[in-house]
């Protein structure tokens, strides 16, 4: 393939808010640059994980290389780079942003700009990023596109008079965004004869290639053959491959200095080659790494256990596969008394959590029981001892405990002003802090808040969507901790101390949070022959009781006609739902139970 | 030969009750002639099969089969007693509701040799009778019941049934009562079924069904069974209760899981380990019929251990239980083999006993039998 010069190479992403149209945009900008043709198109190339389609949110990005003729009569490449839209992945978004020089801003004519849109747009001016507005969904009746170019001037500080308005549904006026790419965005830098620089912006584990890392070239020259050096971690590695991303990979002789592409190097695990970090030349290195790597870690931690009949071994076979690809996902072997041996694992947020427990379910097709979320914890003891507790369990006794910090986020929530009171009265539920309110436009501000990141993870995000109806949007970062009077919260069910369910609570919300718990563990486990109390207490003191009444009566009176059938499906009916129970002492506890307890509840 | 029994299935009725769900029409009279063709039609296609077997009962079950000619009855007994064989003491039982039986009917009832007459009384008082949908009051239970004794009916069964709305332990057990003062030989007493799709069901949906609590509905279940015991009525399957030698046999091979041939409107079927079932659709039925096809609409292959699963749950439905040494003799292993555990499980919560001979629930496993029958199924 004939080398394209530095100057006609593009290199973008893409912002928008989920639903905003960035996949189908993405799909219309392959199409028009015909590198695929329409039957070769699947739904949304680029997210191509079953679970991401589904919940229209792409998880973990990906790069692909298209080739454009412009009007200008020139061909250009540009080389998309997708970005995952979630807060939970600022970080990886945010390297993905460091490896282009343009972005792409969709936002949805009928909706304007969202908080989360908003905190990448941000992201993406702090990497010096030329933003170029596009307005989509204006075939929509309901578009206001004016209105919405003038709300992006005034919020981003951007010129929209030249936004393309765009349908990418309908694949309306996608040109005019291939035109504004190769107009508004700069073409890269650098010089393919100095020391090499390689931005990692992702990497995933091929059983093939080993790891296969998304670079973009900053300086120098990447060729099969050379020895090439991980920079925060100094491991060597010899390069097999290097290539572009078209369809599928396409292994070329040379990445130059602007190039995106991948290189294989033998890398046995993701973690040897993060996001972020820099690969240079081990022969003649670079001087200095490329700013802003930074190994991120957990800031949610959960249990996940084998449900009843599982295998240990299958879910931490499961776990180390999904590990490969995932270098923020963590886990290590624990054990609960009431649910044997599991893993506490640690997750980015708590969709990163969901999305990797759906997985576990879905694609290696396990049955697991999740424990209630928790945040690290740091526990200053009375002998000045200071330790980091993730499972509520390892607490120590409140008598030994001289202080606890907990993790603080400061969040930023976006809402037409109608839900202004509905939210200050939530997050003020949550310990939250107001910090101050701007207004964006007449019927849209931005609250800022302090908050304990153990009152988001509880059930803040479900709230403040069911008491805005959808309207809020959340971003959220962590500040630091502060110190905080909080108390373990357990649960007894049949008399019986559940640690599954044990929390760590401010002392203030431990009583309603306790009430609220037994209330529901009381709607989810079926009554039994016997009448099971279910108990919330601190230490020793109870704070709340509920009891299941006993079953009295399960018993089908009557078989119809011979119709044993239907008599038999009642029954299996009844199996299946018993497959899903974990027995805790002579009780059945629903799976469900673990996380149900957490969820929002709509008519609290 | 081998026995077999025979449901045979009439659609018809007068109006449909507030809890019903079986497969019946208030509005279909025209269609009345055409399906006991139909019927007799199916009847046929299956003749090749049934002259393997003699028939040893016959059920015929609705809907209201009372709600249509006596004739068509009798033409159609008639028409399978020509063409079948026939085992000696045939069981022969009718479904009527009161109401919609007079002299003639019992009459030809009788000369068709029906023996033994099911009538849904399902209470004994007016006000419950008319808040559920039925159409008869109390004056034409006893009306009906003086008719068939007097066409000689010797074997005559009421259906009862408990945990109405509004209803309370006194009507229950007055109920029981006059049923006993008239002196029937059978009593079925059902708990209410909330069936989906019904009035009931949607009804209670809503909270606007004063059900008795559980409590209470299991009070009114074992005083009933208290007070038929006493008065010489053995409680022999979960909601059945009969004088010595009255115990419905034609149910009985339900319970005992032995072949039956389900004939007319989604019926269900089970002989060589094969259960299957008719279409509920009645044109679809007609039609199929009329093309002289098989109106089945599903069917299931009961392997061995289907077949031990189906009769466990079913021997458990018995008060006597599952026979240890019958179960030998079928299945050529021991129960204990394959349920060691469960039936362990179950003596421990006190659901279930073990005698030595017999594997039967315990008072309270009847009230939460299928917590046991659950276990069961594997």
């Amino acid at each position: 393939m004939e080398k394209i010069k530095q100057e006609n190479i593009r290199n973008f992403s893409i912002i928008a808010h989920i639903d905003h149209g960035k996949s189908t945009l993405a799909d219309r900008l392959i199409e028009k640059t015909g590198m695929l043709t329409s039957r070769e198109m699947q739904e949304q190339v680029l997210d191509n994980m079953e679970l991401e389609r589904e919940r229209g949110i792409t998880i973990k990005l990906k790069a692909v290389r298209l080739v454009y003729k412009a009007k200008d009569g020139n061909e250009y490449i540009l080389n998309l780079i997708d970005t995952p839209g979630h807060v939970d992945f600022t970080y990886e978004v945010s390297r993905s942003l460091a490896a282009c020089e343009g972005a792409i801003l969709v936002v949805d004519s009928t909706q304007g700009i969202e908080a989360q849109t908003l905190a990448n747009v941000y992201l993406a001016l702090d990497e010096d990023l030329e933003i170029v507005p596009v307005i989509n969904k204006i075939d929509l009746p309901s578009a206001r596109p004016d209105e919405v170019k003038k709300e992006i001037e005034d919020i981003i500080g951007i010129d929209c008079e030249n936004a393309p308005l765009i349908s990418a549904k309908d694949g309306l006026n996608i040109e005019d965004v291939l035109e504004a790419i190769v107009k508004y965005v700069p073409a890269p830098k650098g010089d393919p004869k100095a020391p090499l620089k390689a931005l990692i912006f992702d990497s995933y584990y091929d059983s093939y290639k080993g790891v296969v890392c998304y670079v973009r070239i900053f300086e120098g020259t990447l060729k099969p053959g050379m020895e090439i050096k991980i920079m925060s971690t100094g491991k060597t590695y010899e390069v097999q491959e290097v290539g572009i991303n078209t369809s599928k990979h396409v292994s070329v002789d040379k990445l130059e200095a602007g190039d995106v592409g991948y290189v294989t190097a033998s890398i046995k695990n993701v973690k040897d080659a993060r996001v972020g970090d820099t690969i240079t030349d081990k022969n003649n290195p670079t001087k200095e790494a490329l700013p802003g790597y930074k190994k991120v870690v957990p800031m949610v931690y959960c249990g996940i256990y084998p449900a009843e009949g599982e295998d240990f071994n299958s879910v931490r076979e499961a776990l180390e596969k999904l590990q490969v690809n995932d270098a923020s996902l963590v886990f290590e072997p624990e054990t609960s008394a009431a649910l044997g041996f599991g893993f506490r694992c640690g997750f980015l947020g708590l969709l990163h959590m969901e999305i990797v427990q759906e997985r576990l379910e879905r694609e290696f097709d396990l049955n697991i029981v999740t424990t209630a979320p928790s945040v690290i914890y740091r526990v200053t003891k009375t002998t000045g001892e200071v330790l980091e507790i993730q499972n509520p369990s390892n607490l120590p006794p409140a008598t030994e405990i001289a202080s606890m910090q907990e993790p603080i986020v400061t969040a930023n929530i976006m809402t037409p002003s109608d839900y202004v009171g509905a939210i200050m009265e939530l997050c003020q539920n949550k310990r939250g802090k107001f910090l101050n309110m701007e207004y964006l436009e007449e019927k849209r501000v931005v609250l800022h808040y302090e908050m304990p990141l153990n009152e988001v993870i509880y059930d803040f995000f479900d709230a403040l969507k069911s008491k805005t109806r959808g309207y809020a949007s959340l971003d959220y970062e962590l500040k630091g901790y502060e110190e905080s009077e909080l108390v373990k919260l357990d649960i007894l069910i049949n008399g019986e101390l559940v640690d599954a369910f044990s929390l760590i609570v401010h002392k203030d919300k431990a009583y309603e949070r306790g009430r609220s718990i037994a209330e529901r563990l009381k709607d989810v486990i079926p009554r039994h022959q016997f009448a099971i109390p279910i108990q919330a207490a601190i230490g020793s003191k109870i704070i709340a009781r509920e009891t299941i009444r006993a079953l009295r009566k399960d018993v089908l009176a009557k078989c119809y006609g011979g119709d044993i059938t239907r008599k038999k499906k009642l029954l299996e009916k009844q199996k299946e739902g018993k497959k899903r129970m974990r027995q805790i002492g002579s009780v059945e506890v629903p799976q469900e139970a673990f996380l149900t307890v957490l969820k929002y509840d709509e008519n609290k | 030969m081998k026995e077999i029994s025979i449901y045979i299935h009439i659609p018809f009725c007068i109006r449909k009750c507030y809890y019903c769900d079986f497969t019946s029409f208030s509005n279909l009279n025209e269609k009345i002639p055409l399906y006991m063709n139909s019927l007799k039609t199916e009847l046929e296609l299956y003749r090749e099969k049934l002259l393997a077997y003699s028939i040893k009962t016959i059920f015929i079950g609705g809907g209201t089969p009372s709600a249509i000619e006596g004739r068509y009855i009798y033409d159609l007994l008639v028409h399978l007693y020509k063409n079948f064989n026939l085992s000696k003491d045939m069981e022969i039982t009718i479904e009527v509701n009161p109401g919609t039986i007079d002299k003639e009917k019992a009459k030809i009832y009788k000369e068709a040799g029906i023996n033994r007459v099911s009538i849904g009384v399902q209470t004994f008082n007016n006000r419950l009778l008319k808040s559920i949908g039925r159409i008869h009051e109390v004056e034409q239970i006893y009306e009906s019941y003086k008719l068939l004794r007097k066409e000689k009916i010797e074997n005559i069964n009421m259906d009862l049934i408990f945990g109405l709305p509004n209803q309370t332990l006194e009507d229950v057990l007055f109920s029981i009562e006059e049923a006993i003062r008239l002196g029937v030989e059978h009593i079925s007493h059902y708990s209410l079924i909330l069936e989906e799709g019904t009035q009931f069901y949607n009804l209670n949906k809503k909270g606007k069904l004063n059900l008795p609590d559980e409590d209470e509905e299991r009070l009114m279940y074992h005083k009933a069974t208290e007070y038929l015991v006493e008065k010489g009525y053995s409680h022999y399957e979960i909601s059945n209760y009969a004088l010595p030698g009255f115990e419905c046999r034609h149910n009985l091979v339900y319970w005992d899981l032995l072949p039956y041939l389900g004939i007319g409107l989604g019926s269900h079927s089970y002989m060589e380990n094969k259960r299957f079932f008719n279409t509920s659709n009645i044109l679809d039925y007609i039609e199929k019929l009329g093309s002289k096809l098989l109106p089945i609409e599903g069917e299931e292959i009961i392997n061995k251990s289907t077949e031990i699963e189906e009769y466990c749950i079913l021997g458990l439905r018995k008060i006597k239980g599952i026979d240890k040494n019958e179960f030998k003799k079928r299945f050529n292993v021991e129960i204990e083999d394959i349920y060691g555990d469960v039936i362990n499980k179950h003596i421990k919560n006190g659901l279930i006993i073990d005698d030595g001979r017999s594997i039967m629930l315990t008072k309270k496993g009847l009230d939460l039998s299928n917590l046991v029958e659950v276990d069961f199924l594997k």
